[in-house]
């Protein structure tokens, strides 16, 4: 699904280097995790995946479907499939929900060649996914992120994920500013689109979140790389004993 | 739930629409048809001669020279924060009218087929039917009026049987002057007074037409009444006056659109509206400004010098004006309040938008003369490209005012990092039961929120257009529903090569 090879970035303005070849490869119907302390380059990868200014590519590539991500317009990434769920949602004032959605949805629909979904279908659609994930009728009339919690937003971020179909869902820390029971909420809606033909690469600081998401692997991001990749039990081992042994480890 | 479904819909129909029209302005398109036109330049003569082509009595010819000769010891004023060439009052024509229109045609059947055509592409048929701008009524059987002015002179008006049978008069205004003259005599020039100001002035010497609405007390206007401007003819100026009644108890909503064709050369627009109203009336008036606006370099364009103001005479009477200024090179536009009856309420909204070279100086006057008088401006101005954006804005509460009140809130949004928001409130309180508040702010599309949008699939131009429609939303919900849609669409269009 996403082959990522040797990726190497570093910031537009000043020369710093932040990924420093980074290696992956995700195959469709995996959940992949990528855990890793502060400043390790995680959020930078999505940001670099889906194609956000300010980032220069130095070396390497990536390619979803075969298709190379890294010279597509963020809009037509997101139209072949790629989603970002958004550590910190943007707040668009004025612009209700509903309408950000429907716009969002029938403008992917459009640069993919196909006919758009009428107000009557979108509306059956999104009722139904938003029952999922308790977003009342309210919640979709309001600006888009304007006064949400901080669970509405990641909430809300599911839905526009329910309701766009990607293939290739990455979650930037989407538990960060979680309660519990908010935190289970989104893991259901994340779970409720897991299917053989779609992946996703689930970036969080911690364990908790991969007890409710389970991951098929876990990779440990350090310094702008991959330095370790393993099972499930990679997770538990990093909440145990904190990533200084690993890194330790490695040097 | 409903209502927020149908917004839901336009949303995404500007979107569409944005795509489909990939033109930048798309009604610079020009008629060619045979017309006539006054000697070039302004003299006592050319007054005399526009008086005597619209076959006026002797009254209205002295009140237009009396304008003329009041003019000619004015200078013109600098205060606003607009920079263009002088204009050369003497290398323009102040009258200009189809051939055709010589006789005036008896009914829409008998106008020139080249004009019905003119305005048919303009998206205004002059038919008798339930459609504006193309745009289908979204409650079925809504009908608007039209007047229809295309340079000098109204080439026609929609549904005047109809609203004759409620009493409403609604014609061009130089019918007005002949056929309603105790009307005209006891009201035009008592809002924007002959000496109000350098082209009210002028406008009450030159004005060829216009139009002209008389709503009766206790009485609701069946239908929204409008009128067209096109100006089409070169190096010609327009002059339109308007004139809005609303006896006691009475209630219209107007709705006024402007277009005209791209010329290198700049132009002259210089209009007069004064509306009227008596106890517990209350008139609506929207605007979608979108003259030409020049090119992106700054050539031609239109030059718009434009006088509003509403006198809420009598008690418990309520004006709204809704304008989006999306057109003219040059904009200087204050639609105002007089609030002089008590209890009477004045509202202000208005969307303005520079793009390119553009510059606009626009605001609105509250002028609170009556106790416990309310009003409420809500401006949101965008800039984009080179252009100079300034909202003006003067709230006044006179000593009798006792217990007014205004809020106003004022937005600025810039696109781009060459262009120029300003906010110059004036804020003047002689009473000290009276409250005003002002907000403002300024702030810049957001990289973040474009950022936002497009990772969930839209396009660059697209997500502008999302935004800034967000950040107008207030003013949008303030239209009716046709020119919301349409006004939607146009701040789309007009910032249309503003991001990249």
């Amino acid at each position: 699904m996403l082959e990522i090879s040797n990726l190497h970035v570093q910031l537009e303005e000043e020369d710093k280097k932040i990924l420093k070849g980074v290696n992956l490869f995700l195959e469709a119907g995996k959940v992949h995790a990528i855990m890793g302390p502060n400043g390790s380059g995680k959020s930078t990868l999505s940001y670099v995946l889906s194609g956000k200014d300010g980032y220069q590519v130095t070396d390497g590539s990536a390619h979803l479907e075969g298709k190379d991500l890294l010279d597509m317009k963020p809009e037509e990434r997101a139209a072949a499939g790629l989603f970002l769920a958004f550590q910190y949602p943007v707040e668009i004032p004025g612009v209700g929900n509903m309408t950000f959605l429907r716009t969002a949805v029938n403008s992917q629909r459009k640069l993919r060649g196909e006919s758009e979904m009428t107000a009557g279908e979108f509306l059956k659609e999104i009722r139904a996914k938003a029952k999922d994930l308790k977003i009342d009728a309210e919640m979709l009339k309001r600006p888009v992120n304007v006064g949400f919690s901080g669970g509405e937003k990641k909430r809300n971020e599911i839905l526009q994920m329910a309701m766009l179909e990607p293939k290739m869902c990455i979650l930037d820390e989407t538990d960060s500013g979680l309660d519990v029971d908010a935190m289970k909420l989104v893991a259901q809606g994340v779970n409720a689109l897991r299917d053989e033909k779609r992946t996703f690469l689930v970036i969080t600081h911690y364990q908790r979140l991969l007890d409710h998401i389970k991951p098929d692997l876990v990779h440990i991001m350090a310094n702008g790389s991959i330095i370790k990749t393993g099972g499930p039990e990679l997770a538990l081992e990093v909440e145990n004993n904190g990533y200084a042994e690993l890194l330790g480890e490695r040097a | 739930m409903d209502n927020v479904l149908v917004k839901d819909g336009v949303d995404a129909e500007t979107v569409e629409a944005v795509k489909v029209l990939s033109g930048t302005y798309k009604y610079g398109w020009d008629t060619d048809i045979e017309m006539e036109y006054a000697p070039k330049g302004l003299s006592e003569d050319i007054v005399r001669l526009i008086s005597s082509k619209n076959d006026e009595p002797e009254w209205m010819l002295d009140w237009r020279l009396a304008a003329y000769r009041r003019w000619l010891n004015l200078k013109v004023p600098e205060w606003a924060m607009v920079d263009y060439p002088k204009i050369d009052f003497q290398d323009q024509y102040y009258y200009a009218r189809p051939k055709s229109m010589e006789k005036k045609p008896e009914s829409l059947d008998d106008v020139d087929p080249k004009l019905l055509e003119t305005y048919k592409k303009l998206g205004i048929p002059l038919k008798e039917q339930a459609l504006l701008a193309g745009v289908e009524a979204p409650e079925g059987e809504r009908k608007v009026a039209v007047d229809a002015v295309f340079d000098s002179v109204s080439v026609g008006t929609t549904f005047q049987k109809e609203l004759m049978e409620a009493g409403v008069i609604f014609c061009s205004i130089s019918e007005a002057i002949k056929d309603h003259p105790e009307l005209i005599r006891k009201y035009l020039g008592t809002v924007v007074p002959v000496s109000d100001n350098y082209y009210a002035t002028l406008n009450s010497a030159v004005f060829s037409d216009g139009s002209f609405v008389y709503i009766p007390p206790g009485v609701r206007c069946p239908m929204e009444l409008s009128t067209y401007f096109r100006i089409n003819a070169e190096n010609t100026g327009q002059f339109e006056r308007t004139l809005i009644i609303a006896d006691k108890d009475s209630y219209v909503s107007y709705l006024e659109g402007c277009t005209a064709p791209k010329r290198d050369v700049a132009q002259l627009h210089a209009a007069v509206v004064e509306l009227v109203l008596l106890d517990d009336a209350e008139i609506k008036y929207s605007t979608v400004q979108n003259w030409f606006p020049g090119d992106e370099n700054g050539k031609g364009g239109i030059y718009n010098f434009v006088t509003k103001r509403a006198d809420c005479r009598g008690k418990r009477s309520k004006v709204m004006w809704t304008q989006v200024e999306t057109g003219s090179a040059v904009t200087w536009k204050y639609p105002s309040c007089i609030l002089r009856g008590s209890e009477s309420q004045g509202e202000f909204y208005s969307i303005a938008i520079a793009n390119n070279m553009q510059q606009a100086d626009t605001g609105t006057k509250m002028i609170h003369l009556g106790k416990n008088t309310k009003s409420r401006i809500v401006s949101k101005g965008i800039s984009a490209g080179k252009a100079q954006n300034t909202y003006r804005g003067l709230v006044s509460m006179h000593p009798k005012a006792k217990h007014s009140r205004n809020y106003t809130q004022c937005d600025s949004l810039l696109i781009g990092d060459k262009c120029g928001a300003h906010t110059v409130p004036y804020i003047e309180v002689k009473n000290n039961s009276s409250r005003v508040e002002h907000e403002a702010t300024t702030s810049k599309v957001d990289d973040d929120q474009l950022f936002y949008c497009r990772s969930r699939g839209m396009g660059e131009e697209d997500a502008v257009a999302l935004v800034v429609n967000g950040f107008c939303k207030e003013v949008l919900q303030a239209l009716p529903m046709e020119f919301a849609m349409e006004a939607q669409q146009l701040v789309a269009i007009s910032l249309e090569g503003s991001v990249g």
